[in-house]
């Protein structure tokens, strides 16, 4: 396999991703509004989105925000949310091997989910230009970035006050995410004992990050242990 | 447009903790294959992890969060579309809530 590396390709990848910036409107208003309810300013929130560029991690540690910024909750928060992007990595790795220097290291950067699905799609159709990934990401990247300083803007103008039931939209992010994560009945357990352990040892822990990695552990944990019990895991 | 340095210093956590997946990724998994067990968990997490969030901020609610999370997962499995579900189950969340 020959993996090129040219602006057409980069070009295809921006072109190919446009469409899909509609998708993280929704997701990037909820960010900003919710960096302004929590005290970040303007400059905090387009830093933050800028290199962490990773919504659903934000949302997470946007919603346990307190002042001061709680600096170990935050990073454990990007820590369990994100780790999926390890599982993205090998099947990039033909492409990322091919580039060098900064177009390298920001194609790693810039590794998220609809960027990741994209490029599979297109190394299936047989296509390997490297360049088709940053020019998907960095489509998203700018997208993501320009909605959530307009959300921030939005949450400064409308000042709405803490437990709004606009707020609502932020655990919404996840519930409605949840239907294409469903792979069927063996997810039930596995989700139900994490509801059952966040919810249990909440009231005990200091910090609500924490029963949230709990949940998913323990839920994780009995998911890997069923499907490996007896040999060799199904699926 | 001010810069509190914890708040630069919990950004900048985040940045680091994210890159360092995304790089481990392509320079650690690529050559170390996990085994079947890491795979499973690792592929319950996003799953399990969104649960575990979602379910505290549902029960908090009471009734009107239940309102809600099914009215986002009923638009969401009829439509496929997240800015709809979000809308329905935000109005429908504040609807309920409203009425109590």
């Amino acid at each position: 396999m020959r993996v090129i590396a040219t602006g057409a390709g980069f070009r295809r990848g921006a072109r190919a991703t446009l469409p899909l910036t509609v998708g993280l409107v929704p997701f990037g208003l909820v960010v900003g509004v919710l960096a302004q309810a929590q005290g970040l300013s303007a400059l905090e929130q387009a830093l933050m989105s800028a290199l962490v560029f990773a919504g659903s991690s934000q949302i997470l540690a946007l919603e346990f925000w307190t002042d001061p910024a709680p600096i170990a909750s935050a990073t454990l928060a990007a820590l369990a949310v994100n780790v999926r992007f390890a599982l993205m990595g090998p099947s990039l790795a033909p492409w990322i091997d091919a580039l060098k220097g900064v177009r390298k290291w920001a194609t790693v950067s810039a590794i998220v989910d609809h960027a990741w699905a994209l490029a599979i799609a297109e190394m299936r159709a047989g296509r390997h230009d490297a360049l088709f990934y940053l020019g998907s990401a960095v489509t998203l990247w700018s997208a993501w970035l320009a909605t959530t300083i307009l959300g921030h803007a939005l949450g400064a103008v409308v000042a709405l006050p803490r437990g709004h039931p606009l707020f609502f939209a932020a655990p919404a992010c996840f519930i409605a995410l949840l239907v294409p994560i469903w792979r069927g009945r063996g997810d039930a357990a596995p989700w139900a004992i994490a509801a059952a352990v966040s919810l249990g040892v909440g009231p005990l822990l200091p910090n609500p990050a924490l029963a949230v990695v709990s949940g998913a552990v323990a839920g994780s944990l009995a998911g890997a242990l069923r499907e490996t019990a007896g040999g060799a895991g199904q699926r | 447009m001010s810069l509190d340095p914890v708040t630069l210093a919990a950004i900048l956590g985040m940045a680091l903790a994210t890159f360092a997946c995304r790089a481990s990724g392509y320079l650690v998994l690529r050559r170390v294959q996990p085994g079947p067990f890491l795979r499973a968990f690792l592929g319950h997490v996003p799953g399990t992890l969104f649960v575990a969030f979602a379910a505290p901020a549902v029960v908090r609610e009471g009734w009107p969060g239940f309102v809600g999370a099914a009215a986002t997962l009923l638009v969401m499995r009829a439509t496929g579309s997240t800015p709809l579900a979000l809308l329905v189950g935000v109005a429908a969340f504040w609807l309920a809530r409203t009425l109590m």
